[in-house]
């Protein structure tokens, strides 16, 4: 029912934000000629750290199979993400509720985990046909099974309401926490995929008559600034890595796509 | 007469469009909040001006449009618009004599009751996550009848519509 009223009523969703993009748009295009071309040395720069940097990942990725192999603890989760941008429409000003311009269409299911390129952005509420609806780590709905990156303490990050805040409620005050510990995704409760950053603690107040400390943490995607948004697909048929143990080419697992 | 019946219809319809895109409008930040429903406002406007033309019935299906729209539960706006519409047809008679100060109290009132209906079925989903910027629109809402009022007129008399 939803999904037939949405062909009716997404097409108001792509005008509506049609005058936003279409600014964007003549901005890029009266970009100065050296605006663009210190842009793209710009880019080119970042590119090269990057593909340097991807290199000792390959190594490391490899010497990680490697041991994996040797504990028989044989598999990793491949993964593979769709590019999605921003509509700017406004839905619901009382929750962090985003949508994109990709749906059904392009194979997009509810409970996707949705990443830009800081950390992890919310997961998919809803998927019509020409649009998805994306709720954010910060709605006050939402919640996200967080482990502690220093010291692997797990826990749950709650959304506050405000964009640039996550709430820690569960820790007790002797929680082995502090001020600019990052957090990563968990990987528990299987919606999102182990080890993406998602907010740096910055805030630890002990209540000594209460449970729970009150822990703040703010969240690394740029969760108000954003137009592209990446839709993740974890495959959860895990993809055995010791088949080839000379480790050729092929051994290595595709990442992303 | 069926030829203006149907550039009636279009007009009519065209108006509840805008409305609706105007619900979506990409405003920045805290403006968000202040956001009407115009797309109420509009089937307010039509059903106490031709009350023989919009009826409950557009009503629901707006209203079940504005849900898809907004991402709500499936139902929500349909049942507070066709509520609202009821109201305005039963007074239409009366509330096109009052002043206009009254009729913009009429208004308010509409507006409040619909929020109400939309906030006691929010309150089922997920009890008391709504800050008291959730009641602004009513107020924003009643500040732009006079607008909505003027331009719907200018719309409706611009090709007298029957």
């Amino acid at each position: 029912m939803r999904t037939t009223l949405s062909i009716l009523v997404d097409p108001l969703k792509y005008l509506v934000s049609l005058p936003t993009s279409l600014v964007e748009q003549a901005t890029d295009s009266a970009t100065s000629y050296s605006a663009l071309k210190a842009e793209n040395e710009h880019l080119r720069e970042d590119q090269l750290i990057h593909q340097a940097r991807l290199l000792k990942f390959a190594a490391l990725e490899k010497e990680n199979i490697r041991l994996r192999a040797l504990l028989e603890n044989s598999f990793k989760l491949g993964e593979q993400v769709l590019v999605a941008e921003l509509l700017s429409v406004n839905m619901a000003p009382y929750e962090h509720i985003l949508v994109v311009n990709k749906g059904t269409r392009f194979g997009v299911h509810p409970q996707q985990p949705v990443l830009d390129a800081n950390g992890v952005v919310g997961q998919v509420f809803r998927a019509l046909p020409f649009t998805s609806e994306i709720m954010l780590i910060t709605d006050p709905n939402h919640a996200i099974p967080v482990q502690v990156n220093r010291n692997g303490l797990l826990t749950i990050a709650v959304g506050s309401g405000q964009l640039n805040r996550l709430i820690l409620p569960f820790l007790p005050s002797n929680a082995d926490i502090k001020p600019g510990d990052l957090l990563i995704t968990s990987g528990l409760g299987g919606t999102f995929p182990q080890g993406y950053p998602v907010a740096v603690v910055d805030e630890f107040t002990a209540q000594p008559n209460k449970a729970f400390a009150t822990i703040t943490a703010t969240p690394k995607a740029l969760l108000d600034r954003n137009r592209e948004l990446m839709i993740v697909w974890s495959k959860s048929v895990p993809v055995p890595l010791i088949s080839k143990p000379t480790g050729s080419e092929e051994g290595m697992p595709d990442a992303t796509k | 007469m069926p030829l203006n019946n149907y550039i009636g219809f279009f007009r009519i319809l065209f108006t509840l469009v805008l409305a609706m895109c105007l619900r979506i409008a990409p405003l920045e930040g805290d403006w968000a909040l202040l956001n009407p429903d115009w797309v109420l406002l509009a089937l307010i406007y039509w059903a106490l001006n031709l009350p023989d033309r919009v009826g409950i019935f557009h009503a629901w299906i707006f209203g079940l449009l504005t849900d898809v729209l907004l991402g709500r539960l499936l139902g929500q706006y349909a049942l507070a618009y066709a509520l609202i519409i009821y109201i305005c047809l039963k007074l239409h008679k009366r509330l096109r004599q009052f002043p206009f100060l009254q009729q913009g109290l009429f208004i308010f009132f509409c507006l409040l009751l619909s929020q109400l209906l939309l906030f006691f079925i929010k309150n089922l989903q997920h009890p008391a996550q709504l800050q008291a910027s959730f009641w602004l629109p009513v107020i924003t809402g009643t500040l732009a009848w006079p607008l909505v009022y003027g331009l719907l007129s200018f719309v409706s008399l611009f090709r007298r519509i029957k």
